[in-house]
C-alpha cells in the first residue's frame, strides 16, 4: 500500500490537529465574534485551555458511559478529589506541586477502587443511584468544611507561593494552555490504547451484553472495576490541571451538576466514539462561556422579557439543545457526519430504474 | 427527654418531605422504568406556584383558607407540569431507558435555569401561615406546629395512595404493572395511560412537598428541589423501587437517622450516615427493603 498524502492525512490528522493546537499561541490571529482578543491573548488562551480540560474530562467520562456502558452520577467526586486534594496539600501543608498532584491522584484512585468495589455490586440504574449518593457525600464534605480544610462555600484559593514560577501570573497563561493540551492528548492516547487492547474489547462487550461476557468465562465485575478506576484517576488528573487554571477550588466542582454536565457533553458529542466526547466537551464549555456574555448582550436585552430571561441563562439554552439532541441526533455530533452522508447520497444519487 | 421528642418529631417532619418526593419517584420508576431527574423540578414548580398564588391569586393568601387555596393552586400546577412532561417528552422515548434519563437530566438543568431567570437565583421568603410558627407542648417538649403539619400531610397522602392502589381499577393496573408490565400489556390493557397517571400523582405529591418545604424552611429557591431530590433517591433505593410502603419506611429511617446524628454528632455527619446506610442495605439486599424486582 502506497502512502499518498491523502491517506497519510486521514491516518494522522489527530497528530496534525494536536501540533496545530500546540503552535496556536504563536499566531496572533483575531477571530471576530468567537473570541474577544487575538487567539494568543491570555483571555482567549484561558477559555481555550478550559475547553481542552473539559474535552479531556468528557472523554474520560465516556470511558465509563460510552465504552463500558456504566452510567455513573458520581464522577465529580474524583474530579473534586484531584482539585481539592492538590489544593489542600499545596496551600495548607506547603507541599511542592508535583508531589501534591501525585498524592492527590493516587488518593483519588484508591478511593475510586474502594467505592467502585461497593457500587459495582449492583447493576443498571441502582449503580447510578449509589454513585450519585457517594458523589453527594463529597459535595457535603466540601460544603461543611471539615477542620477548615476546604473553605466551605467560599472555596479555597490556591497559594501561588507554592507553585513553580511557570504557572503563576497572567503572562504564563500560555503554559497552562499547553498543560491543558498535554492533558487532553494524554487522555485521548490512553483511551485509544485501551480501546485497541483486549481489555478494551471486553469493555465494549460489557456495554453490549454483559451476560455474554460472563458466559465467555470473564469476570464482568473485575473489568468494570478497572474501567471505573481508570476513568476516575483520569478525572482526578484533570482536576489538577483545572485547579491550576482556575487558581483555586470552588464547591461547584464536587456538585452532582458537574457530573450531569459531563454527561451532557458526552451525549452531545457522541458516546463511544473516538473524538465525539472531546468535541462535545470543548463545544459545551465554549458555549457555556460565550452564552454568559451573549445573555448579557444588548441583542438579548432588547427582546421581550419572556424570551430575554431564559436566554440569559446559559444552562437553559444548553439544556434545551441537549434535549433536542437526544430526540433528533441520537449519535451526537460524531454521528452527524454519517447521517449527513446518508442524506446526501439519498438526495444526489440518480433514481434507480 | 424533651430533646429526644423534639428531635424525633423534627426527623419525622423531614421524613414526611422525603416520603412525599420519594413516593412519586418510586411509582414512576417501578412502573415506567424512568429515573426521573426532573422530579425536583415538579417540587420547585409547586413551591413557586404556591408562592405566586399567595401573592397574586384573588382569594388566596398566606393565612387560613387563602393559604389552602394557594397550596391547591401549587399542587394543580405541579400535576399539570408533570403530566405534560410525561405526554410530550417521555412518551416518545418509551422503552428507551437511557434516553429517558437523559431527557429528564436536560429538563432538570433547563428547568432550574428557567426558574432562576423568572424569579432570580436568591431564595424568596415564603408566605407561611402564622399558626405554623406556634408551638404545642408534646410529652414535655415544645414542638413547632409546622412539623406536625408535614407529618399529617404525609400520612394523609400515604393513606390516599394506599387506598387508591388497593381499591381502584387503576390502582390494580399500576400494582400489576410494577410487578410485570409485559403481562399487563399482553392482557390488552393500555399501560401508557397508567404512566401518565403515575406521573401526575407523583407531580402532585412533589408539588405538595414543595409548598410544605416552603412552610418548613421559610423560603423557596430554584435549587431547593435538587437537594431534596438526592435524599429522595436514596429513600427510593433503600425502600425498594415501586413500593409506596417501602418508601414510607425508608423515609422514616433516613429522616430519623439524619436528624439524630446531625444533632449528636458533627453537622453533616448525619447525611454521610444516610449514604452509609444505603451502602449497607444495597450490599445486604440489592433490591431494597421491599425487595421486589428492582435491579433493572
Amino acid at each position: 500500500m502506497t502512502a499518498t498524502p491523502l491517506t497519510l492525512l486521514k491516518r494522522y490528522w489527530p497528530v496534525a490537529a494536536f501540533v496545530a493546537l500546540a503552535l496556536l499561541p504563536y499566531s496572533g490571529i483575531t477571530i471576530p465574534g468567537l473570541f474577544d482578543g487575538p487567539l494568543n491573548s491570555p483571555g482567549a488562551l484561558q477559555v481555550l485551555a478550559l475547553c481542552l480540560v473539559f474535552g479531556g474530562l468528557a472523554a474520560g467520562y465516556d470511558l465509563l458511559f460510552g465504552r463500558t456502558g456504566l452510567l455513573s452520577f458520581g464522577h465529580a467526586l474524583y474530579f473534586a478529589l484531584g482539585v481539592y486534594g492538590t489544593d489542600i496539600l499545596v496551600t495548607k501543608y506547603g507541599y511542592p506541586l508535583p508531589l501534591a498532584a501525585l498524592l492527590a491522584v493516587l488518593f483519588a484512585t484508591t478511593i475510586a477502587t474502594a467505592l467502585g468495589a461497593v457500587a459495582l455490586r449492583v447493576h443498571g440504574i441502582a449503580f447510578s443511584m449509589v454513585t450519585l449518593a457517594f458523589g453527594q457525600v463529597g459535595a457535603i464534605l466540601v460544603a461543611r468544611d471539615p477542620g477548615g480544610l476546604t473553605g466551605g462555600e467560599e472555596g479555597l484559593a490556591l497559594n501561588a507561593a507554592g507553585l513553580p514560577d511557570m504557572f503563576v501570573g497572567v503572562v504564563n497563561t500560555v503554559n497552562l494552555y499547553w498543560l491543558a493540551l498535554a492533558y487532553l492528548g494524554l487522555v485521548v492516547v490512553v483511551l485509544h490504547r485501551v480501546a485497541q487492547s483486549p481489555t478494551g474489547r471486553v469493555f465494549a462487550g460489557l456495554r453490549d451484553d454483559e451476560r455474554r461476557v460472563g458466559v465467555l468465562g470473564l469476570d464482568p465485575y473485575r473489568f468494570k472495576l478497572v474501567s471505573f478506576t481508570l476513568s476516575s484517576s483520569l478525572a482526578a488528573l484533570g482536576g489538577v490541571v483545572y485547579l491550576l487554571l482556575a487558581a483555586g477550588a470552588s464547591p461547584h466542582v464536587a456538585s452532582s451538576d458537574l457530573t450531569l454536565t459531563l454527561l451532557v457533553m458526552v451525549v452531545l458529542g457522541g458516546p463511544g466514539t473516538r473524538f465525539g466526547p472531546v468535541l462535545g466537551g470543548v463545544l459545551f464549555t465554549y458555549l457555556d462561556h460565550r452564552l454568559t456574555d451573549f445573555g448579557g448582550s444588548d441583542a438579548v436585552d432588547s427582546l421581550p422579557g419572556v424570551l430575554a430571561g431564559p436566554l440569559s441563562q446559559p444552562l437553559f439554552v444548553l439544556g434545551t439543545i441537549f434535549i433536542l439532541a437526544v430526540y433528533f441526533f441520537p449519535g451526537g455530533l460524531a454521528g452527524l457526519g454519517t447521517r449527513l452522508t446518508a442524506v446526501r447520497r439519498a438526495v444526489t444519487s440518480p433514481p434507480r430504474p | 427527654m424533651s430533646t429526644i421528642v423534639l428531635m424525633t418529631v423534627t426527623g419525622l417532619g423531614l421524613a414526611a418531605l422525603y416520603f412525599l418526593v420519594a413516593s412519586g419517584l418510586s411509582l414512576v420508576f417501578g412502573l415506567a422504568d424512568v429515573l426521573n431527574f426532573a422530579h425536583g423540578l415538579f417540587l420547585s414548580v409547586g413551591a413557586y406556584a404556591t408562592w405566586w398564588a399567595a401573592g397574586n391569586l384573588p382569594g388566596a393568601g398566606s393565612d387560613g383558607w387563602g393559604f389552602v387555596l394557594a397550596v391547591l393552586f401549587g399542587v394543580v400546577a405541579g400535576t399539570v407540569v408533570a403530566a405534560l412532561v410525561e405526554l410530550v417528552m417521555i412518551r416518545p422515548l418509551y422503552s428507551r431507558t437511557i434516553e429517558q434519563v437523559l431527557v429528564t437530566v436536560g429538563l432538570s438543568l433547563a428547568g432550574v435555569a428557567a426558574l432562576q431567570a423568572g424569579f432570580g437565583a436568591d431564595p424568596r421568603p415564603f408566605p407561611r401561615p402564622s399558626w405554623t410558627q406556634q408551638v404545642v407542648t408534646l410529652a414535655g417538649a415544645r414542638v413547632p406546629l409546622d412539623r406536625l403539619l408535614l407529618i399529617v400531610a404525609a400520612l394523609v397522602v400515604l393513606g390516599l395512595l394506599l387506598a387508591f392502589l388497593r381499591w381502584t381499577r387503576y390502582g390494580l393496573i399500576i400494582r400489576a404493572g410494577v410487578e410485570n408490565r409485559e403481562m399487563v400489556t399482553a392482557l390488552g390493557i393500555d399501560v401508557r395511560k397508567a404512566f401518565t397517571l403515575v406521573f401526575a400523582i407523583g407531580g402532585a405529591a412533589a408539588a405538595l412537598a414543595g409548598a410544605l418545604s416552603g412552610v418548613y424552611f421559610g423560603s423557596v429557591s430554584p435549587t431547593s428541589g435538587a437537594s431534596l431530590l438526592i435524599f429522595a433517591f436514596i429513600v427510593v433505593v433503600i425502600g425498594g423501587m415501586g413500593s409506596v410502603l417501602g418508601s414510607a419506611v425508608a423515609a422514616v429511617a433516613v429522616g430519623l437517622l439524619q436528624q439524630f446524628v446531625n444533632y449528636y454528632g458533627t453537622s453533616g455527619a448525619g447525611d454521610i450516615c444516610v449514604v452509609a446506610l444505603l451502602a449497607v442495605v444495597l450490599l445486604w439486599r440489592p433490591a431494597g427493603l421491599a425487595g421486589k424486582a428492582a435491579t433493572a
